[in-house]
């Protein structure tokens, strides 16, 4: 069921008003057909399209347009059905659609699949040899068939294992003249994309003009889907991946030592950090380097070199993913029971076991929280945007240092590695909060020493560093129980001293560590809290559901352990919507652990956990269910 | 009172009491690390103590008071000691593992330390059993060597100098905690070298593998040591005032100058020679024998902070100045690459 309410010359001023609700199963779809759209671009992975998604996504946002582009990638190097997803969204959401309106089919083991998956009303553009009769053929789609493999053969036949990446720029000229984007925005992206390369720009945009040509000579747009340059959405954004972004605040904040086991998602952030080394922490004249990076034998030994680095006094990182946390809970253990500081960023992708590599999940949360045997609880920061992702990483730095322990960086798949719009990132003002360390000096005024006293009362005691010139600097730093004098004790109520001065230190921190962030009207009682990246699901899930008559307040937690103003948003609402990217509800159950009992009713859990990134109607949906109300069609 | 170079009396190397068996090899080590310490003059707070879990890792904790010390989990010492040594390159890193620690849990990272040629000085107090949990076999218990109640091992055993050898291993030494005389100079000759020098010091338990039928006992220990060579340690920029006739010394002049006398046995032995070194732990232990004695040396490889050009100043020391990228630079990078920056 479907209705076409707009020309193609329908007004800007009204890109992204239409919106989708279902009802009873019976989805009512109104035409957003400017600026408001998904395309999803389907072909086989290691056919070299990244480039072409990456220009197409370029051009279009240097339109005005936001738009957010997810890749939907497998576990494999060559030959496996890949996606990517470009959502154009004038209104600026960030978070995947569910549904995409125009695909760029050019994978025949999925063509029929892709077909199936097209938005009523939508479009395709395909390769021309794909079968398009019978059975398959959607009626209600428009479809562009060009002869791609044929183009490239003719225009391209010199240009050897170049030609797959040119034929992929086709279809970037095909999309560009259906959809209204200017040559000179594909030059631009292009400009962007190959750097300096001049020979590389003229090229690819010779491959993108045989698209055009071929889509203006044989192609008759009967589709409502275009594009039309707005303003006052992107103007001084960049595109930058969450992991770069991570690497970014390693740098800035100071990271001399890290450690690292390849895994996806989480790769690229080493190598972000690598390069980034490789610029800005090498002396021009010597060649010496101001850091030390390890591609380590396993995420044990990663972890490892992080604890050993970071109680000999260096800023330590390591970067992994679900499966190496799991080898890194000895350590982490250790850091937490020893208090030595290290940083675990991990990039959360979906589990448990191997999972998939290459997809998304927010499925760390408890475990990391968590992690080690014994009673142990984690300073964990999560991220929601690029700009978090920077900023937190910088300050694990410090708080793995004020506080004398491991600090997780929960990201995930969908913010590590697919570009997103952002702010450029800010130039930091504060210096490093290098945390409780007495220095020889020190030492000589202070009297009785120990390195577990808890002098200020804040579960934190000093610590010293090897290599301090102090005769009584040393201590001996261990993973079994001690006392306040660092010395090995078995008695029970040293023991359970300890214990219970650790756990002062937890508290501290919940004060310390980044606050959450609120939205808060007092008219309404009901609420949404989440984290992460489920963020940009539920901007979107607030602003449809306050169309529908459903206020909400929303509070994105931003670390673990919980601050006191979660318990205090809670009180002020009747219920609140946990929601998160997992199967068990792993926040959720924390809150409920942590919360005071009378509070525990109020909360209600909604999950999202296919592998993919959450969207709009993974809340919307549900949410409406529980709150019974009618379902409204918003036009 | 009697001051060693850096001014400091003996007993400043000297930790808490011991609370290892009587008679346990590994305070003979600790003993001999004492006087290998003293006498080279190292700096109690530019000393490192690592360890991983076991007997053998909880002796850092019996010398040197001041140091830091670091007992960490069992098997993974070698990484928190890069980390470490990462961290503060100006730190002499010494690690103190077992044999269930290093060729049991702590392969992995035993093998790849190696390969990096970290700068320490990792010794293994090697007993053959695990003494904590009881007596049970470890990794380098020998093929027919019994346990206390008569069992006997059937699996290979792994020769931890052997292995550290086919890794590319710089500095490879075995010796026996019973024999001070030569485990002390080729405990300096390790601190002198750069880069990862390894010590497989057999070290009886006393409790546990002490008995007839065991190969790791003092009495076939002693036994069946195969000494190849004495050792001389001779600091660097001292002369060489030990007499000896011209042919009979080899000469291992290491990194700071420093050099290690050997002073031949029966056995003709070059211990440059890698492959010659593995055929003569093969063959001894094919008889039942230790070789003992500097099994290996290669002092023209770089350490693993050289080979990362790391700084001479400790990383751990940099500040904010010099590790953010200039505020230029900055805004260089976040330029947005065309496209939505200027619509």
């Amino acid at each position: 069921m479907r209705s076409r309410l707009h020309s193609p010359e329908q007004p800007l001023a009204l890109a992204g008003a239409g919106r989708t609700v279902r009802t009873d199963n019976v989805t009512i779809m109104s035409v957003r057909a400017i600026n408001d759209f998904t395309i999803r671009v389907a072909t086989v992975n290691g056919s070299g399209s990244q480039s072409s998604n990456l220009v197409l996504t370029n051009a279009i946002a240097s339109l005005g347009i936001p738009v957010a582009p997810k890749n939907v990638f497998p576990s494999n190097i060559e030959g496996l059905p890949t996606w990517f997803d470009v959502r154009v969204s004038a209104l600026g959401y960030q978070c995947r659609a569910r549904d995409f309106d125009v695909l760029v089919a050019l994978n025949a083991a999925t063509w029929q699949q892709d077909v199936a998956g097209v938005k009523p009303g939508g479009a395709v553009v395909h390769e021309e040899s794909f079968p398009c009769k019978g059975d398959t053929l959607r009626e209600d789609l428009s479809y562009y068939a060009v002869p791609f493999t044929a183009l490239a053969k003719e225009h391209f036949a010199d240009k050897g294992d170049l030609r797959k990446y040119l034929m992929n720029m086709i279809y970037v000229g095909v999309l560009a003249q259906l959809l209204d984007i200017p040559e000179a925005s594909l030059e631009e992206s292009l400009r962007s994309q190959f750097r300096s390369k001049a020979a590389a720009v003229e090229l690819n945009l010779s491959a993108v003009r045989v698209g055009i040509e071929y889509a203006k000579q044989h192609l008759e747009k009967h589709d409502p889907w275009r594009l039309v340059p707005m303003s006052g959405k992107t103007e001084g954004l960049m595109f930058m991946e969450g992991n770069r972004a991570a690497a970014l605040g390693c740098v800035m904040g100071g990271c001399t030592v890290a450690a690292w086991y390849p895994i996806t998602p989480s790769s690229s952030l080493c190598e972000y950090f690598i390069q980034y080394c490789d610029r800005y922490r090498v002396d021009k004249e010597s060649g010496e380097r101001s850091v030390a990076i390890i591609q380590a034998e396993d995420e044990l030994a990663a972890a490892g070199i992080v604890f050993g680095a970071g109680w000999a006094g260096a800023r330590a990182m390591t970067s992994t993913s679900g499966p190496g946390i799991s080898l890194m809970a000895e350590y982490a253990g250790y850091g937490y029971f020893a208090e030595v500081p290290g940083v675990i960023f991990d990039v959360q992708r979906a589990g448990p076991s191997t999972g998939l590599p290459t997809r998304t999940m927010q499925g760390d949360v408890a475990f990391a929280y968590t992690l080690s045997h014994g009673d142990t609880k984690h300073l964990v920061l999560l991220p929601a945007t690029v700009a978090e992702a920077y900023e937190l990483s910088m300050e694990a730095f410090d708080l793995a240092e004020r506080f004398q322990t491991p600090v997780f960086v929960l990201s995930d798949l969908d913010l590590g590695m697919n570009p997103w719009l952002t702010p450029p990132l800010q130039y930091p003002e504060k210096p490093f909060d290098r945390g409780k360390v007495l220095g020889a000096d020190d030492l000589s005024s202070v009297k009785g020493w120990g390195r577990y006293r808890d002098v200020d009362k804040d579960g934190i005691g000093y610590r010293t560093l090897p290599g301090t010139d102090h005769p009584g600097a040393g201590f001996f730093t261990r993973g079994t129980g001690h006392d306040e004098e660092a010395r090995y004790s078995e008695l029970p109520e040293v023991w359970q001293r300890n214990l219970d001065r650790l756990n002062r230190k937890t508290e501290t921190a919940r004060t310390a560590v980044p606050a959450p962030v609120v939205a808060e009207k007092t008219t309404t009682k009901i609420a949404i809290l989440a984290y992460g990246t489920t963020h940009h699901a539920v901007v979107e899930a607030l602003d449809f559901l306050r169309e529908s008559g459903i206020e909400l307040n929303y509070m994105r937690v931003r670390a673990l352990p919980l601050s006191p103003d979660v318990a205090t948003f809670v009180k002020r609402h009747d219920r609140v919507y946990v929601v998160e990217q997992n199967r068990d509800g792993q926040l959720y159950g924390i809150l409920r652990t942590e919360l005071p009992t009378h509070l525990i009713g109020r909360l209600e859990s909604i999950r999202h956990y296919n592998g993919v990134p959450i969207d709009a109607h993974a809340i919307i949906d549900p949410l409406l269910d529980a709150e019974r109300a009618p379902a409204v069609v918003a036009e | 009172m009697t001051v060693n170079i850096v001014g400091l009396t003996r007993e400043v190397y000297k930790g808490l009491p011991t609370t290892l068996c009587a008679g346990c090899g590994h305070n003979s080590i600790t003993n001999h690390l004492i006087k290998a310490l003293y006498e080279y003059g190292v700096e109690p707070h530019k000393l490192a103590k690592m360890s991983g879990i076991g007997c053998s890792s909880k002796t850092p904790a019996y010398f040197v008071e001041q140091a830091h010390g670091f007992n960490g989990l069992h098997g993974r010492m070698p990484s928190a000691a890069t980390g470490a040594k990462l961290a503060n390159s100006e730190l002499l890193v010494l690690g103190i593992s077992g044999d269930g620690d290093t060729a049991s849990i702590g392969l992995g990272q035993y093998c790849h330390m190696i390969r990096r040629n970290l700068d320490c000085t990792y010794i293994v107090e090697n007993n053959g059993c695990y003494g904590l949990t009881k007596g049970q076999f470890s990794a380098t218990a020998d093929v027919g060597s019994k346990q206390k109640g008569g069992k006997a091992n059937e699996y290979a055993t792994i020769d931890i100098c052997g292995l550290a050898i086919e890794l590319g291993a710089t500095f490879v030494a075995r010796s026996f905690s019973g024999d001070g005389k030569q485990l002390v100079p080729l405990l300096q000759g390790a601190f002198s070298h750069r880069g990862t020098a390894i010590l497989d010091v057999i070290s009886p338990c006393v409790t546990f593998n002490d008995h007839e039928g065991s190969t790791k006992s003092y009495a076939y220990v002693k036994e069946h040591d195969i000494v190849l060579h004495t050792a001389d340690y001779i600091a660097g920029g001292r002369e060489i005032t030990v007499d000896y006739e011209p042919g009979t010394v080899q000469d291992v002049t290491l990194d700071d100058g420093s050099h290690v006398l050997l002073r031949k046995l029966d056995i003709e032995y070059d211990p440059t020679d890698g492959i010659s070194a593995l055929r003569v732990i093969h063959e001894t232990r094919a008889r039942g024998e230790f070789v003992t004695g500097l099994l290996y040396v290669d002092t023209t490889q770089q350490d693993l902070c050289a080979r990362e050009h790391l700084m001479k100043r400790p990383l751990a020391q940099l500040d904010e100045e010099s590790l953010r990228i200039g505020r230029e630079e900055w805004q260089k990078l976040m330029e947005p690459a065309g496209g939505p920056s200027k619509p």
